[in-house]
């Protein structure tokens, strides 16, 4: 089995996820393609909109479909999907929506990065190198999960990767930058966490009130501009008075 | 009165839930919700109320709650020794409480949570579509915790087809001890699993721990072979019943609080029928597990809803009152009929005795509202 069978293809493959859900999994890796894929056919979902579909979880590399087991039954759904998928040509696939870069206003260091040093010391970089490389990027988000609102950026330049915390904190602020090895994440709301804070985002990631409740949608990009301690107490104000908007861009690579 | 509840004493822990938080995963909310959906499901059905009205999910017992209204409820779930100003109550029969009265809580004698279900459910404002509490991300319920003492909690619209004498069926009701068989269909990381692992998980018996809770029941047992020792996997999604197996090889049942996606590789799902035997079980209880295929696990979640919503649940003796004209005159009545159908309006022959005159009189239709 295994290693022997890559004449036959591997990938999109659909796996059992119990009685009334099916995974649809794409790859086995963290790759803008293979996420493409997932959110393509989350789209084309949306779109065709069988009757048995429920709720969908799009993941790095794998779509979560649900369905009402009470109603349809498995061979049917599983059926269904497959000709869906063999329909699709496989080739350039792509996603049908035009990336968006959310530019999210972050304070690097003091109150709100307290291992902003720490990160510099174990990069055996200056703090401004820190930040200079963490705001030269386009984040993906490739998907939301573990927490309302939490997204998972993929992209950080490795030069910046550090160890989670030795001992988690009890409390990590709403809206605090974090590194953890090779990733970069923002806590939406207030939560313990054992990644390394480098600063804080006055925006609010997650609003059970907003439509959708999360800022992120997998799919789009984020970018951090660094704000100073002024910037950020005058932007605290102005989303507490409801006229804040955060800045958007196409994506450019 | 207001159509009111007030919780006098939370007990060990007392959350409103109701059939859960769906269609927002994708952005990382948990579903939560009842830990027994039947529970739910039997109650809001012996109501005559929505499937998925909130209801109150007390686990370990101790709690105390005042009906400020005269209320059709019924508790279902665990046997948690429900009384009413002192009366024991039965689990799966409705009751009226009047005004006043007080439904105590003592502590588990069979499974582990209570539901409280009332006509109209419970009435906290619905956040993203529920009314579900899901505590660690302070979403839904009262504020989004647990309830506490002095909490005064609304209660919906009576339902217009809420009967005061309705039960579920003796044989439908089912026991969560001694030990339990858990029937699963395989996880989407199955193969990832040698045949010894496999054959570990299917054929050991797996303790509930004390370290378990509503978002996961983690098991003690022998430890589980993965193979190559991978346990983790790219970070996917989850669902209620997922069994993923860590590091330590030993597994772990995601229930309703679960988080939307996980890391560790999933053996099995737990079959939805099976879902309240596990939202039952104890700390020490043993579990074995058995493989089904996905359509043996359809047709037995089917099986089971038909058997309950079809079951013959509204077979009290039901009164209500109108009124026949004979030669002009109107003659008030009373009517008692047992009733035995579960449409929205009652259909029967009523014997109706009158001063000097006796007939049998055709009941086309009672309206629900009227027979209380």
């Amino acid at each position: 089995m295994s290693e022997a069978s890559h004449s036959v293809k591997k990938y999109p493959r659909i796996l059992p996820a119990g009685d009334q859900a099916l995974m649809v999994e794409f790859g086995n890796e963290i790759s803008p393609s293979v996420n493409d894929d997932v959110y393509a056919l989350a789209d084309r979902l949306s779109v065709e909109s069988p009757s048995w579909l429920g709720e969908i979880v799009p993941t790095y590399r794998s779509l979560l479909i649900a369905y009402d087991g009470f109603q349809f039954d498995y061979d049917r759904v599983y059926r269904e999907l497959s000709e869906f998928l063999s329909a699709d040509t496989g080739n350039n696939v792509g996603t049908v929506r035009s990336p968006v870069v959310f530019e999210l206003p972050v304070a690097y260091g003091g109150q709100d990065g307290p291992d902003l040093a720490q990160v510099a010391e174990h990069a055996g970089l200056t703090v401004e190198e820190v930040v200079s490389i963490h705001t030269s990027v386009s984040y993906r988000v490739y998907m939301i999960g573990f927490s309302p609102g939490f997204p998972y950026l993929g992209g950080m330049d490795t030069r910046i990767a550090c160890p989670r915390l030795g001992t988690p904190r009890t409390r990590v602020p709403a809206g605090s930058v974090g590194i953890a090895e090779s990733q970069t994440g923002v806590y939406p709301n207030a939560s313990p966490g054992g990644w390394q804070l480098i600063g804080r985002t006055p925006v609010r990631l997650f609003d059970v009130t907003a439509e959708p409740p999360s800022l992120l949608q997998p799919g789009h990009f984020v970018r951090f501009v660094p704000v100073s301690i002024d910037q950020m107490v005058e932007i605290e104000r102005e989303i507490d008075q409801g006229n804040y908007r955060v800045e958007t861009a196409e994506l450019s690579e | 009165m207001t159509r009111s509840v007030t919780v006098f004493n939370p007990g060990g822990i007392s959350l409103i839930q109701d059939a859960g938080r769906a269609g927002f995963q994708r952005y990382g909310v948990s579903v939560s919700g009842v830990m027994d959906p039947e529970a739910l499901l039997i109650g809001n059905h012996l109501l005559g109320n929505e499937p998925g009205a909130a209801a109150i999910e007390v686990t370990f017992g101790g709690s105390e709650f005042r009906f400020e209204a005269e209320l059709v409820a019924v508790v279902t779930g665990g046997n948690l020794q429900p009384s009413l100003d002192g009366t024991p109550l039965d689990n799966w029969e409705t009751f009226v409480a009047s005004a006043g009265s007080v439904l105590r809580f003592g502590v588990p004698v069979e499974g582990l949570r209570a539901y409280l279900c009332i006509e109209g459910g419970f009435d906290v404002p619905p956040v993203l579509g529920s009314r579900s509490t899901h505590v660690a991300s302070r979403i839904g319920g009262l504020n989004g915790g647990p309830l506490s003492a002095g909490d005064s909690l609304s209660v919906g619209p009576s339902s217009s087809h809420a009967l005061p004498s309705s039960a579920l069926p003796a044989e439908l009701r089912h026991s969560t001890t001694g030990e339990i068989t858990i029937r699963v269909v395989r996880g989407p990381q199955y193969s990832s699993f040698t045949d010894s692992g496999v054959g570990t998980f299917l054929s050991s018996n797996y303790t509930v721990s004390d370290k378990s809770d509503r978002q996961g029941l983690r098991l003690e047992g022998p430890v589980i072979e993965a193979s190559g020792g991978k346990y983790d996997i790219l970070s996917d999604a989850v669902v209620f019943g997922s069994v993923q197996v860590p590091g330590d090889g030993k597994p772990i049942v995601l229930m309703a609080d679960r988080q939307t996606t996980g890391g560790y590789t999933k053996i099995a799902t737990v079959a939805s029928v099976d879902l309240p035997l596990l939202a039952q079980v104890t700390p020490g209880t043993m579990l074995k597990f058995v493989e089904i295929s996905v359509t043996e696990a359809q047709s037995l979640m089917r099986q089971r809803r038909a058997a309950i919503l079809n079951s013959d649940i509204r077979s009290g003796i039901c009164a209500g009152n109108g009124g026949v004209t004979v030669n002009g005159t109107v003659y008030e009545m009373g009517i008692q009929f047992r009733r035995t159908d579960i449409g929205q309006s009652t259909a029967g022959m009523a014997t109706v005795s009158l001063p000097g005159v006796r007939f049998t009189a055709r009941v086309n239709e009672v309206p629900d509202s009227s027979i209380r």
